[in-house]
């Protein structure tokens, strides 16, 4: 293989990025050669973004080295990266909508008549870049009067005029559908044919084994390693991203009994091909009293989407809901609550706790939102309620009048819970409950989730840890690529096989 | 290659049935204006006349010169609330320059770099310092203000003969007439539509509009692009003084109050979106040519008390936004 003895075209050495107290890379060695589709691997936070921004300039590093053909840089932003042919082509599509698809092109590199744009010559350069994407579209129509995927494309094709010998492609797929995609990788095929060294970020695994020759994998801003596709099992490289190896994993504890469910149960909530375009595929998913559901999958997967359209948090496009049997549509987390279903975001700061006002107020303010503002709770109600789950979730400080802020994740969290559990809920949506928290009080709350459950509530409970989701879940249901893929029971399951499950796409 | 001219011919076909949405509203005001003129010459007499007409562009210059830079801002997504103030700042270091006996060409420059110079400070505020251009122009507007009653506390008028000389040229051609300050604001008009249309900073305009982020890491020099914005806008204000400077003959400190809401009105009856990314320079002269219009038709009518007019341009500029909005909603 040629490729192997061709000179990188990007060297990084020892890079570290700070967002002080953060150290989101912490010295990473990073190599891209010219003429191979890399793919960059790790869960969300696990440093990708970063390590792109440190080479095109956006953050600086706070030490390493970046050796671009040879010479070391030190980019000033996206634009000096770009005049020295490495590009990006991020996510989200970042071009102007209501400029035209040859203006979106050519712009910066546009073809100059006495001082002026030359629009003709700028359409027919354009046009000529989209044939090279095999794009047959009219180069003088707006860039907002193409799908998505057409943008994409053009996003790329943007990136690859003039001197383009790195490209980097960071999630491009995730919008787009299977012909888009298999379009898409054509490209970046021909691309790399022509000796473009291509930089590629997904969390679809089938996609990265589909495409790429070498893979670098990060965790927690750190080097795992680099492999090359052809020699990494997809469930290996799946333990690479965790980070935990397999026997770890299996030394779990189980503490969850298998709880015989009555024959002919009604569900409590029953969904039938619920589904989101862009968030989740269609799937069923019932859930009974005294159950603890456990939702699996990577960062990404689209378990928190699945949370969402449970609870009415993003609106489904298509499927049905039945609540107690009866067909409901929860459009509104409103309308989920007064179906007694209640849900917690993973976004705790941004979503979840009001962090200027205090214990009782975060408390009380569910169970007052139900009521209305027209009939306030009487304050000697709200004391006794706000006593009482102080108390019984362990809430430190003991203190109703703390102001939020000052309390650690774990105790946000456990007056987050009491806020809900203060109206009652029939079904508790928990969106990574344990994140960010000290192991006391992760226990804790794993504790109060199985209790609430053998008193007949039933739960959803999604984490990152496999392990947890492992212990307290009576089935567990593992997603993929945004769709879910299997319905495991918790209490025979093993950690192999979730693994094998979440990897499964890639795993030939 | 055989298929190209029965394609190019296909094109050229389709011209016409397919306009751009980009220009429907544009088109709107176009629509408006003409249906005005037929409307004003059917029901009253020599309204339609060439001296009507001319009238119509010699009393609204300044607002065109106005209306055009403050496009520029616009486009890119903020907004200028100085213009008026710097305009009546403009008109009265016109007036108390020459009163001092400086000569007109050194007098001139300095009214408009005033301009030039405040909105450059925007510009700075805004990008540099992350000023809320709402905030940051709103403080220019009581500084411009403030500074003319620090100038000239009276009206100041203007006797120097070259300026004079200056403001009366007309040239008339088969009764249409053209001051001097129209063939300005006609130039102005003319240099900023190759400005937007012909130039890079022209096209990055509408990239900031239509996304700062993205125009940002597609490498666009957003940074030059958003200042230079402010400082067209305030070039523009200054040049506006001047014209309405010509036009009355005299520099005073309340000249303007409000007039920067008749540019906003202006560009936004025009068909250029106060989010930015969307709008074009001509839109903006057909914007002052309604509004003067209504003036005009308004005058008339005679009987009508004049404060009908901001009646009626605050009907017509929700007409327009409530259009846009239906277009845009319809785009998505």
């Amino acid at each position: 293989m040629t490729q192997q003895t061709a000179p990188p075209v990007v060297e990084m050495t020892g890079i570290s990025v700070e967002f002080p107290p953060v150290k989101a890379l912490d010295g990473v060695d990073f190599s891209l050669r010219p003429g191979e589709i890399h793919a960059l691997m790790g869960e969300n936070g696990a440093g990708k973004s970063t390590l792109i921004k440190a080479l095109t300039g956006i953050h600086s590093p706070t030490a390493g080295t970046i050796l671009v053909d040879g010479v070391e840089r030190r980019f000033t932003g996206p634009a000096d990266a770009r005049a020295h042919g490495v590009s990006t082509v991020y996510q989200e599509v970042n071009l102007c909508e209501n400029l035209t698809v040859a203006e979106n092109i050519m712009l910066g590199a546009e073809p100059r008549l006495l001082g002026g744009l030359h629009w003709q010559a700028m359409r027919s350069q354009a046009a000529t870049h989209l044939k090279r994407m095999g794009l047959s579209i009219d180069p003088a129509s707006s860039l907002g009067s193409h799908s998505l995927a057409v943008q994409q494309l053009v996003a790329i094709c943007r990136a690859t005029v003039g001197d383009c010998k790195v490209l980097i492609l960071d999630e491009p797929t995730s919008s787009l559908d299977t012909d888009e995609v298999a379009h898409l990788f054509k490209v970046m095929r021909a691309l790399r044919d022509e000796g473009v060294a291509i930089l590629f970020v997904s969390h679809f695994l089938d996609q990265v084994y589909e495409v790429s020759d070498r893979m670098t994998v990060l965790r927690n801003g750190g080097l795992v390693g680099e492999f090359a596709t052809a020699d990494l099992p997809a469930a290996e490289l799946v333990q690479h991203m965790i980070g935990r190896s397999m026997e770890v994993l299996e030394a779990a504890e189980e503490v969850v009994e298998h709880v015989e469910r009555p024959a002919g149960a009604t569900p409590l909530l029953q969904v039938v091909g619920l589904g989101r375009k862009g968030s989740v595929q269609p799937f069923d998913l019932d859930l009974y009293e005294g159950e603890v559901v456990g939702l699996a999958g990577l960062l990404g997967s689209g378990r928190s989407e699945l949370a969402r359209l449970l609870t009415g948090a993003d609106r489904a496009d298509v499927g049905q809901t039945r609540v107690a049997g009866q067909p409901t549509r929860l459009r509104t987390p409103r309308a989920a609550m007064r179906h007694r279903i209640a849900f917690t975001s993973e976004d705790r700061k941004g979503e979840g706790v009001v962090d200027g006002l205090t214990v009782r107020e975060n408390i009380v303010l569910a169970l007052q939102a139900e009521r209305g503002w027209m009939r306030p709770l009487p304050r000697k109600q709200v004391d006794e309620l706000v006593a009482k789950y102080i108390e019984q979730l362990g809430i430190r400080p003991a203190n109703p009048e703390a102001l939020l802020r000052n309390l650690s994740g774990g105790n946000q969290q456990k007056v987050l819970l009491a806020r809900w559990l203060s109206t009652a809920p029939q079904l508790l949506v928990l969106d990574e409950p344990t994140r960010g928290i000290d192991v006391g009080a992760k226990a804790e709350i794993q504790k109060l989730v199985a209790d609430l459950a053998a008193d007949g509530m039933s739960v959803v409970f999604i984490s990152a840890e496999l392990e947890e989701v492992l212990r307290i879940s009576h089935r567990i249901a593992v997603m993929r690529d945004r769709r879910k893929v299997a319905e495991i029971d918790g209490g025979g399951a093993t950690m192999d096989q979730v693994v094998d499950l979440i990897a499964g796409g890639g795993a030939k | 290659m055989t298929t190209t001219a029965p394609a190019r011919a296909r094109r050229a076909l389709k011209i016409p049935t397919r306009l751009d949405r980009r220009y429907l509203p544009v088109l709107g005001t176009f629509v408006v204006l003409a249906l005005m003129l037929i409307v004003g010459g059917t029901r009253y007499e020599n309204f339609l006349t060439p001296a009507v007409v001319s009238n119509l562009f010699i009393n609204n210059a300044h607002l065109i010169v106005l209306a055009v830079g403050l496009t520029f801002v616009i486009l890119t997504g903020g907004i200028d609330l100085s213009v008026g103030s710097v305009l009546a700042l403009s008109t009265v270091i016109t007036a108390a320059l020459l009163q001092a006996g400086l000569p007109v060409a050194v007098v001139l420059p300095v009214a408009v770099g005033a301009g030039t110079v405040i909105g450059l400070a925007h510009g700075v505020m805004v990008h540099y310092f992350q000023v809320q251009p709402f905030v940051a122009t709103l403080a220019g507007m009581f500084f411009a203000r403030g500074l003319c009653f620090v100038i000239a506390p009276e009206s100041i008028a203007i006797d120097n003969a070259s300026f004079v000389e200056l403001a009366g040229w007309v040239q008339i051609f088969a009764g249409w007439r053209m001051s001097s300050g129209v063939l300005i604001a006609l130039v102005v008009v003319g240099i900023a539509f190759l400005a937007l249309h012909f130039t890079r900073f022209g096209r990055t305009v509408y990239a900031i509009g239509g996304g700062e982020q993205s125009a940002l890491l597609m490498g666009l020099p957003v940074a030059r692009t958003k200042v230079l914005a402010y400082v067209v806008s305030g070039t523009c204000a200054g040049l506006g003084g001047l014209l309405f400077a010509m036009y009355s003959r005299s520099g005073y400190s309340l000249t303007g109050v409000g007039m920067e809401l008749d540019a906003i009105a202006a560009v936004v009856i025009g068909g250029t979106l106060l989010t930015g990314g969307t709008g074009f320079v001509l839109g903006s002269v057909l914007g002052v040519l309604v509004l003067g219009l209504i003036q005009t038709i308004i005058t008339f009518e005679g009987t009508l008390s004049s404060w009908w007019t901001r009646i009626v341009i605050g009907v017509l500029l929700l007409i327009f936004v409530l259009l846009q909005r239906a277009l845009s909603l319809r785009k998505t």
